[in-house]
């Protein structure tokens, strides 16, 4: 076991808020036609993405997917940036030339994911690889959904990390739905950690909405990870309590399954341990709501005031010089 | 200065690269104990470790992700496709992601995948393509294509230093029907520079890869004939040597554009717009091409042969061309 300070305690806690919020900013500016693509949320999904991330060291790299937003955020992402990422402004990190959580954040170690499901983890691979050559010690923690983990390209990687005993943790975060399709249409097995043993790898599968079975269970992988012995694959059990985007109201999503999914509502279940156990005081929880709803005006004011890229960049860096 | 094969010559530059940068590294299949399918990595495994000379799962999009992992993390993967047709299985990699990162991301990925391509070895619809013309239309690759050992030797190691993903096709039939003098020095060849390889005044021969020694031999062929033929060898098809193109359409007035990539929707297609539309009032005749057929590739000697081009079929369209 990995003992957590309450300290710890109130930061996993403040992440999974400030995701929640964040995300909420989000839909209410792709409503009022804001946002220039899509907008992607990971709702239901906060405690994985915030405990796995939480899991790693500064030097560590994280390939997160896009309900993982909680992880950029744990990983030292600042929502000015991540706001300037879904505006497609000129000095967003992608410097628009990609959205949402598309950019690579080579300092903070983030590398986001393209639109091909399953095609960063072959390239996570490839930095795992890297850094076990150059005796780095540093983890690369990575995700896909249970739809995007019947892609080609998840099992070569798995293939490959296993083979190679490469520094790399894998969660497939099970939120029940891939778009409109159940996932009983996606596996047949009864759990996707079933799958590690095909690679002679350790597989668990872990209750996504609970922080601390997530941070355990990531913490323990990372280390294995970083001790050399090689990777792990983690399946987290969710529920994708939005659409697959936002315009889609996921009508498909039957509600009673809805209903039982929100009792388990990650940051709810968090706040109530937290304030059960007294760590999280009715002041504290003030500070932070106001500390996080300030850090959101200012991100939306930044990024609304932040100009486009002029359209003549857009030739510009093809080619690294 | 050595004499050696054109599979040598890119043995021997990977080879030097690795000795002077330890971020280089090799991925791909049996490249290890092995040597590789055409032995290009032989020897590497005892001198450079099994570390740095991945023996990989078969996995070609494992191995092409891999790399683009490696090299935006600072080092400088080599991956070696067995056999270029098998650069599909990872093709997605390749095109959405390894080709945009830079103009996404911003950071460079420096790496090279090394595609044994080219027919004329017998082996059929799955051991003989000429990929080319994917990867040209999609913005973010160099590609070079050498046609001597020489080039070769200077292109690989250009490759290897540059801080973009280059295409480097090596072309199976001159592995070892090519020889040359190679020095031993630590040179490069510019990745968007051709050469002219036969200076000339009647007509262009514009070609790359294995095409330039028909090229060759069918200007041996025209001179007898009293025709002078100029032929520019590309080697690198992006960026593409647009002004040595021009030039010697400009002086020849009359242009061949020949390939072993099939005619439709490949290179000499792109290669014959750039002419028309920068040089249509230097020319003498309309541009001419010629390729391999538009089929797939075929197995059995005479039907291979009659798919793909050859220097008699190079010179009677030269000979058609120069009397236009």
């Amino acid at each position: 076991m990995y003992r957590l300070t309450n300290e710890q305690y109130l930061d996993l806690y403040y992440y999974m808020r400030l995701t929640r919020e964040f995300e909420e900013t989000i839909l209410k500016l792709y409503r009022q036609g804001k946002i220039v693509g899509g907008a992607y949320t990971g709702n239901g999904n906060e405690a994985t993405a915030v405990g796995s991330a939480f899991a790693l060291e500064k030097h560590d790299y994280l390939f997160p997917m896009h309900r993982d937003m909680g992880a950029h955020l744990v990983k030292g992402q600042t929502l000015r940036n991540l706001m300037l990422q879904h505006l497609a402004r000129g000095n967003s990190l992608s410097k628009g030339r990609d959205g949402t959580g598309h950019y690579a954040d080579p300092p903070l170690r983030i590398y986001g994911n393209i639109s091909h499901l399953g095609a960063m983890v072959p390239m996570a691979c490839g930095v795992a690889l890297a850094s076990k050559l150059r005796r780095e010690g540093s983890v690369v923690l990575t995700y896909i959904g249970d739809g995007g983990s019947n892609v080609g390209d998840i099992h070569e990687a798995l293939a490959m990390a296993s083979v190679q005993r490469l520094p790399l943790v894998l969660i497939i975060e099970n939120n029940q739905f891939a778009y409109s399709t159940p996932v009983a249409k996606q596996k047949a097995m009864e759990k996707y950690s079933d799958r590690a043993m095909g690679y002679g790898m350790p597989g668990f599968t872990i209750d996504g909405t609970d922080i601390e079975e997530v941070y355990q269970v990531c913490k323990q992988a990372v280390e294995r990870a970083r001790r050399g012995v090689g990777p792990t694959l983690i399946e987290s059990v969710t529920m994708r309590m939005h659409g697959h985007s936002a315009h889609d109201g996921a009508d498909y999503v039957p509600k009673e399954l809805l209903a039982e999914w929100r009792k388990k509502d990650p940051v709810e279940r968090i706040e109530r341990t937290l304030i059960e156990r007294k760590v999280l005081t009715p002041s504290v929880k003030a500070q932070y709501e106001e500390k996080i709803q300030a850090t959101l005006d200012d991100a939306v004011r930044f990024a609304v005031e932040s100009p486009y890229p002029p359209g003549e960049e857009a030739v510009v860096g093809v080619y690294a010089e | 200065m050595a004499l050696l094969t054109y599979i040598e010559a890119i043995s021997k530059g990977l080879w030097e690269e690795m000795e002077r940068d330890e971020s280089v590294i090799l991925l791909g299949e049996d490249i290890g104990k092995f040597g590789g399918a055409f032995k290009v990595t032989k020897g590497f495994l005892d001198r450079f470790g099994e570390e740095r000379v991945i023996d990989t799962v078969l996995a070609e999009t494992a191995i092409l992700g891999a790399a683009t992992g490696a090299a935006v993390v600072g080092m400088r993967p080599v991956a070696e496709m067995q056999f270029a047709d098998f650069v599909t299985t990872g093709f997605s990699q390749l095109v959405n992601n390894t080709a945009s990162i830079h103009y996404r991301w911003h950071i460079p990925c420096p790496m090279v995948v090394r595609l044994p391509s080219g027919a004329g070895i017998h082996g059929g619809p799955f051991h003989s393509r000429n990929p080319e013309a994917w990867f040209f239309h999609q913005p973010g690759f160099k590609i070079v294509a050498p046609s001597f050992p020489h080039d070769a030797k200077g292109l690989i190691k250009a490759a290897v230093r540059d801080n973009n993903p280059v295409i480097y096709l090596e072309h199976k039939r001159l592995y070892r029907h090519v020889k040359g003098e190679v020095p031993d020095t630590d040179y490069t060849i510019e990745i968007g520079k051709g050469v002219v390889r036969r200076e000339g005044n009647d007509l262009s021969i514009i070609t790359y890869g294995a095409t330039v020694h028909q090229a060759l031999e069918t200007a041996d062929a025209m001179a007898k004939e009293g025709v002078s033929v100029e032929v520019v060898d590309l080697l690198s098809l992006m960026p593409l040597d647009t002004e040595l193109i021009l030039a010697s359409v400009r002086k020849t007035g009359k242009a061949l554009i020949v390939h072993e990539d099939n005619l439709t929707g490949g290179i000499g297609g792109e290669i014959a717009a750039i002419i028309s539309e920068k040089a249509f009032e230097h020319l003498d005749a309309p541009v001419r091409r010629l390729g391999a057929l538009d089929i797939p590739t075929p197995y059995s000697p005479p039907l291979e042969e009659f798919f793909l081009p050859n220097a008699k079929k190079l010179t009677a369209a030269a000979r058609e061309l120069a009397a236009y």
